[in-house]
């Protein structure tokens, strides 16, 4: 690396930079996450109007829209750096990759759960076999396998590798995976039931949603920081730094 | 490259031959458990015509994933697959052999013995053509799929159950359309779109799926 | 403001099983999912202070 005053990036892609850069961001994240939210959950609660059709039941999309948003950004951006990691070999792209499926799983899980609640009021069965939700519940699928394939091989870094394969055929498959099922859900639904179709959207709720998107956004980074931080002091359990990070602790 | 994949071509027949019982338990799977969902939900005509597209396809998807574990871990565990890695042939051509003897030997008797079945659903004679031709078109994606799976646990603990957890969700959009053909026909509107579809994902898993089943052959096995 | 009292608040227009259900396991997970970090990184730092401590009294009984 040629020595210049100018500041690289590539200076923080080795375990033992990033772990106390990731350190010192993660609570900047968390209160950014909480202010969001916070923020967010006002402007659902006491802002946005009382939807004429669906009733309060609508304010779940508050959390059910943003949740989505989250666990299909969340997949992409695990197939980045998984990608990253296959491509150029880099140890510490992988453990992002591998510290961000358990969160992605997560607001998966929200989703589909939020979906359901939303869904029994609205149109009167718990589960709704709409485009939307049912992407979800493969997408869980999807995250369920990355966790599965990379705890289930013993050597880090071909848990690491393989995860990558995996992620990028999910990638790949994703937009195919969803075009399929939307396409299976109009034949068999007809136009009439349509989460997406949700109330006209006032400004104050689309405004809700982003915000809470954004919070959901900084909270999963944050998150992230936070186990990639425990991925590292497991992985490089070896090493000089890590021993004497440890024993600063212990 | 064409002698290479000719002779893995014909040493995975010759070995699959050898072993027909294997074989034939695909075949056999597929048969018992279509024949299970009459028993489980009833013998009325209508109904079981009506289910008989996705009943028979995900029978199908379930009796291929089955046979993935005879796709590379015999040859792993005897050494092959390493002397395959090592060879001057290029990965993907001898991958490519390989699934597609696959596909002769566990999907293609799917394809044949399909009809059959789908009489004791009650299927009407064109849409008996139609599921034999959306089996023709979506049982080669499904072994290429599957054989990335397979290459990626190789070796792994508990690897079948775990190749079922990967393979299945990327199987779905093939489910999809490949039941769906059947339904259109049965139902009067046409399966060409369908067909079409899934000979547009038969080519993308042929450009692709060797590839990524190579690498994650390599990965399995540095 | 849309609420007018304290009760309608919760009461969610009928809804307060669906609305509250949502946002309570919502809340549940992420916290959730908070604890069960610090957690793993309490274990993580547990674990590695024992090996390390196991491995100076090896290298210790060797030299």
């Amino acid at each position: 690396m040629i020595k210049s005053e100018r500041f690289s990036w590539f200076h923080f892609s080795s375990p033992q930079t990033f772990y106390p850069l990731a350190g010192t961001l993660q609570p900047w994240f968390a209160a950014a996450a909480t202010l969001l939210c916070a923020a967010g959950l006002y402007l659902s609660f006491f802002v946005a109007p009382t939807d004429a059709q669906q009733g309060e039941a609508y304010r779940i999309i508050f959390i059910h829209v943003p949740a989505a948003w989250m666990s299909m950004f969340l997949y992409l951006v695990m197939g980045f750096w998984s990608g990253v990691g296959l491509v150029l070999n880099t140890r510490l792209s992988s453990m992002v990759a591998t510290a961000l499926a358990p969160t992605g799983a997560l607001f998966t899980f929200i989703a589909l759960w939020t979906g359901a609640l939303w869904g029994k009021p609205t149109w009167g069965t718990w589960w709704v076999w709409d485009a939307r939700l049912t992407s979800e519940l493969i997408l869980l699928f999807l995250y369920i396998g990355f966790m599965a394939l990379q705890a289930a091989i013993d050597d880090p870094r071909r848990a690491d590798k393989a995860g990558a394969v995996l992620a990028l055929v999910g990638v790949i498959n994703i937009p195919i995976i969803y075009f399929s099922v939307k396409w299976w859900s109009t034949l068999h639904q007809g136009a009439s039931v349509s989460m997406k179709s949700a109330p006209s959207m006032a400004t104050t709720m689309l405004i809700g949603m982003l915000i809470m998107a954004l919070g959901f956004w900084m909270y999963s980074i944050a998150a992230v920081l936070a186990r990639v931080r425990c991925v590292i002091l497991e992985r490089e359990r070896h090493t000089e730094w890590v021993m004497a990070e440890v024993g600063g602790q212990a | 490259m064409i002698r290479a994949l000719g002779w893995v071509l014909r040493r995975d027949l010759l070995l699959a031959f050898r072993r027909r019982g294997d074989v034939a338990n695909a075949l056999v799977f597929f048969v018992i458990v279509v024949s299970l969902f009459p028993l489980g939900v009833g013998p009325e005509a209508s109904q079981l015509r009506n289910m008989a597209p996705g009943v028979l396809w995900v029978a199908a998807l379930l009796a291929c994933m089955l046979s993935l574990a005879r796709l590379f871990a015999p040859d792993h565990q005897d050494g092959t697959l390493e002397q395959m890695l090592l060879a001057g042939e290029p990965l993907v051509v001898l991958v490519m052999g390989k699934v597609i003897s696959h596909w002769l030997v566990s999907g293609l008797p799917l394809v044949l013995i399909a009809p059959l079945l789908g009489l004791q659903f009650d299927l009407p004679g064109d849409a008996l053509a139609v599921l034999c031709v959306s089996l023709l078109i979506g049982t080669p994606v499904l072994s290429l799929i599957g054989a990335v799976a397979a290459a990626l646990t190789l070796g792994v603990r508990g690897s079948g159950v775990l190749v079922a957890l990967l393979v299945l969700p990327l199987y779905v959009p093939v489910l999809i359309f490949g039941a769906g053909s059947v339904g259109a026909t049965a139902a009067g509107t046409g399966a060409e779109a369908h067909l079409l579809l899934l000979g547009g994902f038969l080519a993308l898993a042929l450009v692709l799926a060797p590839w990524a089943s190579a690498a994650a052959l390599r990965i399995a096995m540095e | 403001m849309n609420w007018h009292s304290w009760s309608e608040f919760l009461a969610m227009g009928g809804y307060a099983l669906y609305v509250w259900g949502s946002y309570a396991v919502t809340l549940v997970v992420l916290i959730g999912e908070i604890v069960a970090l610090a957690m793993r990184r309490r274990g993580v730092i547990e674990r590695l202070a024992k090996f390390y401590a196991a491995r100076r009294r090896n290298h210790e009984t060797e030299a």
